[in-house]
């Protein structure tokens, strides 16, 4: 068969760090090619090459055995190289017909608009490649599935012959995974070349033909898909053996700590997102909240810890031992002994801008021991922060200088939940989505001090769309469907349920669908 | 190339470019560029009244300057360090001169320094309130209260304030006068640099050390950087807008109190000549940093002092034009700098 995209001897340096180095790559004609790794492994810089986002700095890219050389993606999209970017590139307020045309609206500016070519274009491929949307639809009112499709949409408008999807099924629900994968095979049956940049193993070896994994900026193996397991993936992908799943002793919970008690939540445009949800984390257990996204998980984070937009009503009643949370402060919440580490990182958990020192400090910049006189006490807080990095594993050069954005997304990750987890005199965490973005040997790390806190005493509320998370970690599981707990999980039905993963995986499956 | 090097590398590589590009506006106005910067030198950091005079106006830029910087550290553009001076001019002026003649200098200069200070914080404050209460863009906001300032400043001044056929106000208290260095040192020959100097650079290390080393300016530019995640560490954003708006106003009092009672002695129609606009550029050009700053005052005080010593050879307007080259070119230079790495 014919080769799509060959790389050669290809390196990409930023600065002094090799993001890429000498990674030579054949992805066949036809072929769905998925690229693994973890974090900071160099899949993202290697695609944008491809796209024509970054200049290599040394080596070659060929594509059906012409060699080029992109300075922008236009140059990419011209030579029939098509991008699904994680997060997608689309203009809600146009339509899906306005959306799939745009950069193509024609040469001159009073050119009429291609929207009739655009329509029959979805409709031909709509039952062709299982991509049915309304076109006429504005892209804000689509769920992120049907957002998926006019992405696709949008390639095949532009003759797309090779397709790079970045992380395509983070954002899609089980079934909408399903669905995306079929039209997958059916685009490579017509002769497509798709490469998938993922790191979620079940789905590389579900959906792909050729996997290449890459490690530390280097391809250290690329292999028939068929022909490899998911532990030996896993493996390759952090050069040592890891358990993907932890062990988890039996929990011996106590007293009750967060009582949440028929809480609802209203938005401004009066949608209920949380309807009389009840629920109870007791010391020393973990009470897992197991859904597909949307399901309220965000909208009680931000009632718990006290950040629900302005106008939005709230009722029900939220209390720790007895005193309420509901209507306070995020700094007064904190204060009362609850620590959170929240889903999006990137804005709320972190200022990128600041070194790492000053991100462990983030939010426990008030406790006294850090202070001295008018300023912060720097010897204090070198020691904790050094003895943060120590015990969660935190990979970086100089903690003191280098900015948090520097860092890849697991040690990020690792530096909120060491600041989170350590806080003095908390009683209840907070965790969503701990190993969203993680690399797996950061998720092993991360995992095992989840349980470490657990069997100190706190109380943990975690919430997370992984069900092998949930499953893994809980103590107690309750089942989140539109914002209300649907079915929960005893201590003895977890334990004794997590013995067939897959089998539990599937039940809870139908709590929250 | 590493970030520290560039700190330094861009602003003098634009400060060079700025003088060759005035340089060659000179030549092409048949004047010998090399002879007016001599001149330029000679009447300034060569005489003690020449180097008083830039002191002076450092100062106040330095002020200013700060004015700005400090709310831009949240992300705030504080266009009314001019209003916030004329503000603090006026109370510094009027507090000064409702003293009584036997008041003791320790008491009337903390006072009347510290009503400068509390106008011009005010006058900021306000254009910060209306941002958060109202969500009035505090560029449309100072602008505007610089125009109100100056409305209100007119107005008392011409029907009720005005000394009879002047434009200027009765003279402060003698005790309310901040002592030039003159008086105090002997330095600078009866140019108008006086203790204020002091205050202001004072009270950058102070911003600085505040901004850079303490829980304060951690907050401070933790809101500014991101608001979302200041929230969720128990930050509160628009407090810290506030905060740091009253900061620049007080700054920007300090600034009237400079020329009030260090030199002036009154309060006078025009007395501040837009130097607060100034101080926009005087932040920009030092990244909004409060120790930068310092430099990048001195350059401006220097130029603008420099520029009126030559105007018989020279329009002093090429001095603006130097200015402005080396602010655009400093701003050009940053974004270079970063798409290089």
């Amino acid at each position: 068969m014919a080769v799509a995209v060959r790389l050669s001897a290809l390196s990409k340096k930023f600065g002094s760090l090799a993001a890429i180095n000498n990674v030579s790559l054949s992805v066949e004609e036809g072929t769905i090619h998925a690229i693994v790794g973890e974090n900071g492994a160099g899949k993202s810089t290697l695609t944008k090459i491809i796209y024509g986002m970054h200049l290599p700095t040394s080596g070659e890219l060929s594509i059906k055995g012409e060699a080029l050389r992109f300075t922008s993606p236009r140059e990419a999209i011209k030579a029939g190289i098509g991008m699904v970017h994680q997060h997608f590139m689309l203009i809600p307020e146009l339509s899906v017909a306005e959306n799939i045309i745009l950069g193509h609206e024609g040469t001159s500016l009073f050119h009429r608009l291609p929207l009739k070519k655009a329509k029959s274009l979805i409709k031909k491929d709509a039952e062709r490649y299982g991509l049915a949307v309304d076109p006429d639809a504005l892209v804000a009112s689509l769920s992120i599935g049907e957002q998926q499709r006019v992405e696709i949409l949008k390639l095949l408008f532009r003759h797309a012959e090779i397709m790079i999807f970045d992380e395509p099924t983070a954002v899609l629900t089980p079934s909408e995974t399903e669905r995306f994968f079929v039209t997958l095979r059916s685009l490579r049956d017509t002769g497509k070349t798709i490469i998938l940049i993922t790191h979620k193993l079940d789905e590389v070896l579900a959906v792909s033909d050729t996997v290449s994994v890459m490690r530390k900026g280097e391809i250290v193996g690329t292999m028939p898909s068929a022909s490899v397991t998911k532990e030996e993936l896993a493996q390759m992908m952090v050069g040592r053996n890891v358990l993907l799943s932890v062990t988890n002793p039996a929990a011996t919970p106590g007293e009750i700590i967060l009582t949440i008690n028929n809480l609802c939540y209203r938005t401004t445009r009066g949608e209920m997102k949380v309807q009389h949800l009840s629920l109870n984390v007791r010391a020393g257990e973990i009470y897992g909240i197991a859904g597909v996204e949307g399901n309220g998980q965000s909208e009680l984070l931000q009632a718990l810890w006290g950040i629900a937009p302005e106008g939005t009503i709230i009722s029900g009643t939220a209390t720790l031992k007895g005193a309420s949370i509901i209507g306070k402060r995020p700094g007064d919440i904190a204060l009362m002994g609850i620590s959170h580490a929240p889903e999006d990182r990137l804005r709320h958990a972190v200022i990128t801008e600041y070194t790492v020192f000053e991100n462990l400090l983030f939010g426990q910049h008030r406790e006294r021991s850090f202070h001295q006189g008018i300023g912060f006490n720097g010897p204090a807080i070198k020691r904790y922060a050094e003895k943060m990095i120590a015990d969660y594993a935190i990979r970086c050069s100089s903690p003191e200088n280098q900015p948090l954005g520097s860092l890849s997304g697991g040690n990020q990750q690792k530096v909120v939940l060491a600041r989170e987890m350590s806080r003095p005199g908390i009683s209840l965490l907070i965790l969503a989505q701990p190993a969203r973005g993680v690399d797996i040997g950061a998720i092993e790390t991360i995992h095992n001090k989840i349980i470490e806190a657990r069997d100190t005493g706190m109380a943990i509320l975690l919430v997370s769309s992984e069900l092998d998370e949930i499953i893994a970690l809980s103590t107690r599981i309750g089942c989140i469907y539109k914002g209300s707990i649907r079915h929960e999980f005893s201590q003895a039905e977890v334990e004794l349920k997590r013995e067939a993963e897959h089998e539990f995986q599937k039940e809870i499956g139908l709590h929250i669908t | 190339m590493e970030a520290k090097q560039l700190r330094f590398l861009i602003p003098l590589l634009s400060l060079l470019s700025a003088l060759a590009v005035s340089s060659l506006i000179m030549v092409l106005a048949d004047r010998d560029p090399l002879m007016i910067f001599g001149k330029m030198f000679q009447a300034t950091l060569g005489s003690s009244y020449g180097s008083g005079q830039v002191v002076f106006r450092t100062t106040t830029l330095l002020l200013v300057g700060l004015a700005a910087a400090i709310p831009f550290q949240v992300r705030l553009f504080n266009i009314g360090a001019e209003g916030q001076l004329l503000m603090g001019a006026f109370a510094a002026a009027m507090t000064g001169a409702m003293l009584p003649a036997t008041i003791p200098a320790l008491v009337a200069i903390p006072l009347c320094t510290f009503s400068a200070m509390a106008a011009g914080a005010g006058w900021a404050l306000l254009a910060g309130a209306l941002k958060i209460q109202f969500g009035v863009n505090e560029v449309i906001g100072t602008i505007m209260l610089n125009f109100i300032a100056q409305g209100i400043t007119g107005y008392l001044l011409t029907y009720h304030f005005a000394l009879p056929s002047t434009v200027h106000t009765a003279p402060i208290a003698t005790a309310a006068a901040i002592p030039t260095f003159d008086k105090v040192t002997g330095w600078f020959a009866n140019a108008p640099a006086n203790l204020s100097t002091l205050l202001a650079v004072g009270l950058a290390l102070l911003l600085w050390m505040m901004l850079f080393r303490s829980r304060f300016g951690y907050e401070m530019r933790a809101a500014g950087l991101q608001p979302d995640a200041a929230r969720y560490g128990g930050i509160n954003a628009g407090m810290q807008a506030l905060t740091a708006m009253s900061i620049g106003g007080a700054a920007a009092g300090l600034g009237a109190a400079n020329i009030v009672l260090g030199y002036k002695h009154y309060y006078e129609a025009g007395m501040t000549g837009g130097i607060g606009f100034t101080g926009i550029a005087v932040a920009l050009l030092a990244g909004a940093h409060p120790l930068w700053i310092i430099i990048s005052a001195l350059f401006f005080g220097f130029l603008e002092y420099g520029g009126l010593t030559v105007n018989t050879w020279i329009p002093k307007d090429i001095f603006m034009i130097i200015e402005a080259i080396t602010i655009i070119l400093v701003i050009s230079f940053t974004a270079l700098g970063k798409r290089l790495r």
